[in-house]
């Protein structure tokens, strides 16, 4: 059994043999046309091919090469300061700019280990007044400032 | 003659007061990001995109380029004063410019810098103003097999020229090509690659992949990391160089702007390129290599100069071919595109005000900033006083707004999102972005003119190195890929990249 001596090539291998075959797969329902007339699959196809192999290299080059092992990912982070954007979008056409930037400002925050409540809420505070001058007065973006409800 | 009707012509657009404003706009906010750390001009282009929906199409383009040349100045003050490169391209800056900063000669390294950059930046105004052109009017005669091949000699000069690994970058690249083609086929209608979601069906957003990769990634990864920063102010002295020190950097600025302004035109080039190459050159060509990494005022002058000749003579293929080296370029296709503007050699004739404008505005950004920056330097240190915990909200906030504001949809906020999240998964893999941005907007280009050159030789692939210009350009991305290869060029290629980064 061969050992995995560079995990980060070795996975970024696996990973873009996926790409490769999910492409192959998913373009299997377009047509290929013929190499004079390019069909919507023919591309995606050779893409996907490519793929496949430099992926299938790197994987099988990373039990050969000696490398260093993938830093643990730490959750908090990546967790916290995605959702809180995800969530930013979601309610910012309901809940109005102001609040929205409160709500993000104060929970992305919390992805530091440095978090500090209050801080985060008057940073929060300023910073709702500056975007609504910069975005909504200065730039004009379609943007509700106050939650729906209040008109 | 041409040259001069052709500036008069710039000039008179990009000193309109709009312009002249959007101008500072750039350079100023680039400015800003080249000091902090932790993000680049990639994330900044990206979140201001959208911004420029309602500006004239060459104010939007005035104000992106700047934020590019204006990263370079901002990069090198933080580098100087505190050891912490703001931008990567001020990385080798740090090793003499802080050493410079700790013998009390703060001043001098930064008034260099500032200066080198302006001078570089003059002559690179210049030098794309002059060979635009020609190579515009060679890339008239392309057919669509040239294009196909000069894009594949772009994409492996950038992975060859880029460091890292070369087989993840080239992965990179065909996975951008295929992340480019996700939308309709203009060719059939077909929507490949949409599972159904009526938004994937225009596609992905540039906005969104590169704001996901660099600018969210970059922030997780910030947040990983345990490091702590440490704000060191000295205090700056005058800001002006002696006779002796002038002697020793002019040589080094002309060399540094020549080395910047040829690397700007390679793919892959730019300014990070640019700088470390002319911090190698320095060093070798010093009658004294020794008093490298001590202070040597060469050490700044040359790469400073590099950085800033780099970051615009990059923008010659892009304004001439069409064809983006680097991801600042990238977002600047992004950038034309969303205004209606086809990258390419025509748009030199069909939009002279456009194109001029923005040659000429990269002189009066340049002008601009060497008067602004160096009494706002004050200004910049205490900025940089603010803690990260404070300022990551706030760059998310600046995204997030940008990034809903393209079409008022959640759905492009959770697509950079999903960015972010591949974005984070690549950094722990060691895989660069950059190479996947490019495949990105290049991918309906290559898919289209793969097409059209089939079409034309009836299907022989043999097209592609019967005709001469084709030829020559696929030969040249082989000799790249064999170059690199080859073991003594590479280890060359790694000794440049980890002295920069030692």
């Amino acid at each position: 059994m061969p050992t995995i001596r560079h995990p980060k090539d070795f996975y970024s291998g696996l990973i873009f043999i996926a790409f490769g075959v999910g492409a192959i797969v998913i373009a299997n329902n377009y047509s290929l046309g013929t190499a004079a007339r390019m069909g919507p699959g023919y591309f995606p196809r050779i893409l996907g091919m490519m793929l496949i192999v430099l992926g299938a290299a790197l994987s099988l080059r990373a039990l050969k090469l000696q490398g260093d092992p993938i830093a643990p990912w730490k959750w908090r982070p990546t967790l916290t300061v995605l959702g809180s954007v995800v969530l930013f979008g979601y309610i910012v056409n309901l809940a109005g700019l102001v609040v929205s930037t409160i709500i993000l400002i104060v929970l992305s925050s919390w992805a530091s280990t440095e978090f500090r409540l209050k801080e985060s809420i008057i940073a929060g505070i300023a910073l709702s007044v500056l975007v609504v001058t910069v975005f909504v007065i200065g730039l004009k973006l379609q943007l509700p400032i106050w939650p729906s409800f209040v008109h | 003659m041409e040259l001069f009707n052709h500036l008069a012509l710039g000039f008179g657009v990009a000193l309109t007061p709009v312009n002249l404003m959007y101008a500072f706009i750039g350079s100023m906010v680039g400015t800003l990001i080249g000091v902090l750390p932790g993000i680049g001009p990639v994330a900044t282009i990206a979140m201001l995109l959208p911004t420029t929906y309602a500006l004239q199409p060459v104010s939007a383009l005035i104000m992106l380029a700047g934020i590019y040349y204006g990263a370079q100045y901002g990069g090198s003050t933080t580098s100087i004063l505190l050891n912490m490169p703001g931008e990567t391209s001020s990385a080798v800056t740090c090793l003499d410019g802080y050493q410079m900063a700790r013998k009390g000669q703060a001043g001098a390294a930064l008034a260099t810098a500032a200066l080198g950059s302006f001078f570089a930046g003059c002559v690179a105004t210049v030098f794309v103003a002059s060979v635009a052109i020609p190579l515009s009017e060679l890339a008239l005669k392309f057919g669509p097999a040239e294009y196909c091949s000069l894009m594949i000699l772009g994409l492996i000069g950038a992975v060859v020229l880029a460091h890292g690994s070369l087989l993840k970058a080239i992965a990179m690249i065909v996975l951008g090509l295929l992340l480019g083609i996700v939308g309709t086929d203009v060719n059939s209608g077909t929507a490949r690659f949409a599972f159904g979601v009526p938004e994937l069906i225009d596609g992905l957003g540039v906005v969104s992949v590169a704001m996901g990769l660099f600018g969210f990634a970059e922030i997780v990864s910030n947040l990983e990391s345990t490091e702590k920063r440490e704000v060191m102010t000295g205090k700056v002295s005058r800001l002006w160089i002696t006779k002796e020190q002038f002697r020793k950097a002019w040589p080094a600025v002309l060399r540094g702007t020549g080395i910047g302004s040829i690397l700007g035109l390679l793919p892959g080039g730019g300014a990070m390129l640019s700088s470390f190459a002319a911090y190698a050159m320095e060093k070798k060509i010093a009658k004294d290599p020794s008093e490298f990494g001590k202070g040597a005022i060469q050490g700044v002058a040359g790469p400073e100069s590099a950085n800033n000749a780099g970051a615009q003579t990059s923008f010659i293929p892009l304004l001439t071919l069409g064809i983006p080296e680097n991801a600042v370029m990238a977002l600047m296709v992004g950038a034309m595109t969303i205004h209606n503007i086809q990258p390419g050699p025509q748009v030199m004739t069909s939009k002279p005000e456009l194109f001029w404008g923005l040659v000429a505005s990269m002189w009066v950004g340049n002008a601009m900033l060497v008067v602004l920056n160096l009494p706002l330097i004050g200004m910049w240190i205490k900025l940089l006083k603010v803690p990260y915990r404070m300022l990551y909200p706030a760059i998310l906030l600046f995204c997030a707004i940008g990034v809903y504001s393209i079409n008022n949809t959640s759905f492009d906020v959770m697509q950079t999102a999903a960015f972010g999240f591949l974005g984070v998964l690549f950094f722990k893999l060691g895989c660069e972005p950059a190479p996947l941005l490019l495949g990105f907007v290049l991918g309906p280009m290559m898919e289209e003119n793969l097409r059209r050159a089939m079409l034309l030789s009836r299907g022989d692939p043999t097209t592609f190195v019967t005709r001469p210009l084709s030829l020559a350009m696929l030969l040249a991305a082989a000799a790249l890929l064999i170059l690199i290869v080859l073991p003594n060029l590479r280890k060359k290629r790694e000794e440049v990249f980890e002295e920069a980064e030692s």
